[in-house]
C-alpha cells in the first residue's frame, strides 16, 4: 500500500508533524534514565517491522517534504553539497547503495533496473524516471552523489580512508545540528571532532576511529546521537544561525510542548566497495514534546535525562537557555515511578 | 565491537597452472549471483578445510574490480610453509565448494595521486593486477616496475606487457637486471604515490630509500603480509574462556584459539591490521613476535601479542581471551 507522504514545512509556518503511527516508531535514544557519552556503536542490522530499522535506509512519511526543503537550502547555498575531485568514484558507490536499498525496501515507490552499466531509476514520489550510464557523470543532471542525495533523506558525509585516518572529502549536508560541511571539508576525524567536550579525555575518538577504519563491506554499523531543536527546523546550520539561534529565547512554559523538539540522529557507517571510502549517513528524526509525551515512559525518562545532564553537555547541545523551563514542564509528567529497560515505549 | 567479515559460499570454477610455482584459482558464487564489488588491492581470506584442520589464508584479488562474476587469486607454492599453499595446489579442484570472506582492502590506492608508481617483487604482483585494471579503466596514470627471478617465473609479466605495454618495466634477477631505484624515485613528478608489494627485504629497501630521498610517509604504501611461521609447539591458557590449548608446530596461535571455539576478531591474518591484538596476562618464556602492528616497545613489554603470526617458547603463557 505504500507510504502516505505528508505535505508539510520545516521553516516559516512549521507545519511538520508526526502521525500517531510515526510517534511510536520514533527512535528514542535513551535506554536508561541518564545519559553520558559512550562508544555506542552496534551492527547496523535490520530491526523489528514497523521500526525505523525495518530497512537499513529508512524512507518515511516526511520524505517528499524533506527533499523539497533540501532543494530550498541548496538553491540558497550550493556549498552545502561538495565533493573533492578524488571522490567521484565514491559518489558512484553511494548512488548504487542508496538506489539498491531504496528500491529493495520500498518497491512500490522506487525501481532500479540494471542492464550492465545502463541503469534506469524510477522515483515515483518525486516523479523521476532517468536512464543513465553508471560511471559516466555526463549522463546525469548532477554529480552522482548530489543526484542521489537530492533523493534520499538524511545528510551524507563521504569519508576517504588513508594514512590510518578518515577525511571529510565529500558530503551533502542540509539537515545538520550546527556544524558546517563547508568548514569541515578536507579535515580528518580528529580535526572535525575537536569541538566535542569530554569525549577526548575518555579516549573515545581514538577507539571510534580504530573501529570505523575497520568497518567491512557488507557489515555496516550504527549509533544514535541526539540534541534538541526549537521549532521543527531541519536546517540548523552555522550558516543560518541568525535564523534559528534566536528561537531559543522564545520558549515559554505555555509553548514548550509545541516548540521544543527532540532531535535524534541515526548515524550509520558503510564501507564503499570501489573507492574503499566510508559513507556516513546522518538521518535526522524530529519529534515535538507534545508528541513525545504521549508515551508516558518517554516523558518520565526524558525528564530525568535532561534534569541530570552534565552542564558541559547541556552547553554543547545548546540547551542551557531553555533547560529550566523544559525540566519544569516535563517534571509534571514524571510521577517518579520506574521506567522499564530499553528504548521502546511501554 | 568485534569485527569480522561476512562469508561468501563459492565454488571453484577453474584451476589454472601459471608456471612452475604459481597456480590461479577462480571462484564463483554458488547461487549464481554476482560477487560483491571490490577495490584494487583488496584481499579475501580463503577457508581451507584440510581434514581435521582449518586454515584461513589471505590472498589478494587479482581480477578486474569491474568484473564481479568471479574472483581470482594466485597462489605461490611454498614447500616449507605451514601447508596452506600446498593444500591449494594439491587438493583444490574445479567444482569444489569453498568459503571465502568478503573483500577487505588494506592496500588501497590513494585516489588523490597524480601518478601511481608501483613496485612489485615476485608473487607481490597480484594486488597490482587489480589496481592496474581499475586505473586503466578510469584513464589513471600509473607505471609498474616488476622484478622476478627468471622470465619463466615472471607471473603475468606477459599479460601485463600486452595490456599496458611501456607502462610496465620488467627486471629479471637471472640476467642481473635491477631497478635503478634512486634514479626512479628522484625523477617522479610531484603528487606521485609509491606502492610496493613483495618480499620483506624489498619492501624495507624501497621504504628506506624513499624516506632518504624525502618522500613523505603518506605517499608510500606497502602490503606486508607476513605468513605465519611454523615453530615449536606450546601451551596457552585462555583466561576469559577458561581453556587451556596446545598450539601445534604447523598451527598459528590464532588458529589454535579458533579451534578451541573462541573467535577473536581478525581481518588480515598477516600481522598488519591489528584486529586480533591480544593482552598477555602473564608469561614465563620468550615471545617470537612476527607482526608489523605492535611497536618495538610493545614487543619488549611482553604485554601484547598478535596471535595471527606470533608465537611463544617457554613455560607458561596466559592470554586475555
Amino acid at each position: 500500500m505504500g507510504i502516505t507522504f505528508r505535505k508539510e514545512t520545516f521553516r516559516d509556518d512549521f507545519t511538520f508533524k508526526n502521525s500517531p503511527e510515526h510517534i511510536k516508531r520514533f527512535p528514542f535514544p535513551f535506554h536508561e534514565d541518564a545519559y553520558m557519552y559512550a562508544v555506542n556503536i552496534e551492527p547496523h542490522v535490520v530491526g523489528p517491522k514497523g521500526s525505523v530499522l525495518e530497512n537499513l535506509i529508512d524512507v518515511d512519511e516526511h520524505y517528499v517534504a524533506e527533499m523539497q526543503d533540501r532543494a530550498l537550502v541548496l538553491a540558497e547555498d550550493p556549498l552545502r553539497c561538495q565533493s573533492l575531485p578524488h571522490m567521484t568514484l565514491a559518489g558512484w558507490d553511494l548512488l548504487e547503495l542508496l538506489m539498491e536499498q531504496q528500491a529493495s525496501g520500498y518497491p512500490e515507490h522506487f525501481t532500479l533496473t540494471r542492464d550492465g552499466d545502463r541503469w534506469r531509476w524510477i522515483n515515483r514520489p518525486l516523479g523521476i524516471d532517468d536512464t543513465f550510464t553508471f560511471g559516466d557523470t555526463s549522463t546525469l543532471p548532477y554529480g552522482p552523489m548530489e543526484y542521489i542525495t537530492r533523493q534520499s533523506q538524511g545528510d551524507f558525509c563521504i569519508l576517504d580512508q588513508r594514512d590510518g585516518n578518515l577525511w571529510m572529502d565529500a558530503g551533502m549536508v542540509t539537515t545538520q545540528a550546527d556544524w558546517s560541511l563547508d568548514f569541515d571539508i578536507g579535515m580528518n576525524f580528529f580535526e572535525w571532532h575537536a569541538p566535542v567536550p569530554l569525549a577526548h579525555e575518555k579516549g573515545i575518538f581514538v577507539r571510534a576511529l580504530k573501529f570505523l577504519t575497520n568497518i567491512q563491506q557488507g557489515k555496516p554499523a550504527r549509533r544514535l546521537n541526539w540534541t534538541m531543536t526549537i521549532n521543527p527546523r531541519l536546517d540548523t546550520s552555522p550558516e543560518n544561525y541568525h535564523k534559528w539561534g534566536p528561537d531559543r529565547t522564545t520558549v515559554t512554559p505555555e509553548n514548550v510542548g509545541d516548540k521544543v523538539h527532540l532531535r535524534v540522529e541515526l548515524q550509520s557507517f558503510w564501507r564503499l566497495p570501489r573507492s574503499n571510502g566510508i559513507v556516513f549517513p546522518i538521518r535526522c528524526y524530529l519529534i515535538k514534546m507534545d508528541e513525545l509525551v504521549t508515551q508516558p515512559k518517554w516523558a518520565r525518562r526524558l525528564h530525568r535525562v535532561i534534569r541530570d545532564l552534565p552542564d558541559e553537555l547541556a552547553t554543547y547541545k545548546g540547551l542551557t537557555r531553555y533547560r529550566p523551563t523544559l525540566v519544569e514542564w516535563l517534571s509534571k509528567l514524571d510521577d517518579g515511578s520506574p521506567t522499564s529497560p530499553g528504548f521502546g515505549p511501554d | 565491537m568485534s569485527t569480522g567479515t561476512t562469508k561468501l559460499d563459492v565454488v571453484v570454477s577453474d584451476v589454472v597452472p601459471v608456471n612452475d610455482l604459481v597456480t590461479r584459482f577462480h571462484f564463483r558464487r554458488r547461487d549464481g549471483e554476482l560477487l560483491p564489488t571490490f577495490s584494487g588491492g583488496a584481499h579475501v581470506v580463503v577457508e581451507m578445510r584440510d581434514g581435521e584442520r582449518t586454515r584461513l589464508n589471505p590472498y589478494s584479488l587479482m581480477g578486474s574490480p569491474l568484473d564481479t562474476r568471479e574472483y581470482t587469486i594466485s597462489v605461490r607454492r611454498d614447500d616449507v610453509g605451514r601447508g596452506g599453499s600446498l593444500f591449494m595446489h594439491r587438493s583444490v579442484k574445479p567444482g569444489m565448494e569453498m568459503v571465502v570472506s568478503y573483500p577487505v582492502n588494506l592496500f588501497s590506492l590513494d585516489l588523490r595521486a597524480r601518478k601511481h608508481l608501483m613496485l612489485a617483487g615476485g608473487i607481490g604482483i597480484t594486488p597490482f593486477m587489480a589496481q592496474t585494471a581499475q586505473l586503466a579503466a578510469e584513464g589513471g596514470n600509473f607505471e609498474l616496475h616488476y622484478t622476478c627471478r627468471t622470465a619463466s617465473l615472471g607471473t603475468y609479466a606477459d599479460v601485463l606487457r600486452e595490456r599496458y605495454d611501456r607502462r610496465v618495466r620488467l627486471y629479471h634477477d637471472d640476467l642481473d637486471e635491477r631497478i635503478e631505484l634512486d634514479r626512479l624515485l628522484s625523477t617522479q613528478p610531484l603528487g606521485t604515490h609509491l606502492y610496493v608489494c613483495g618480499p620483506a627485504g624489498m619492501i624495507n629497501w624501497v621504504r628506506d630509500r624513499a624516506a632518504s630521498l624525502g618522500w613523505p610517509a603518506e605517499t608510500v604504501h606497502f602490503e606486508h603480509f607476513a605468513a605465519p611461521q611454523p615453530g615449536l609447539p606450546f601451551d596457552v591458557t585462555l583466561a576469559v574462556s577458561g581453556k587451556t590449548i596446545r598450539v601445534d608446530e604447523q598451527q598459528s596461535l590464532l588458529e589454535a584459539i579458533e579451534a578451541a571455539g573462541v573467535d577473536p576478531p581478525y581481518l588480515c591474518r598477516g600481522g598488519v591490521c591489528g584486529q586480533c591484538e591480544t593482552n598477555v596476562i602473564s608469561s614465563d618464556g620468550k615471545f617470537i613476535h612476527n607482526d608489523h602492528w605492535l611497536s618495538e616497545e610493545e614487543h619488549r613489554s611482553g604485554k601484547k601479542i598478535m596471535p595471527c603470526v606470533s608465537r611463544f617458547e617457554g613455560q607458561s603463557l596466559v592470554l586475555e581471551r
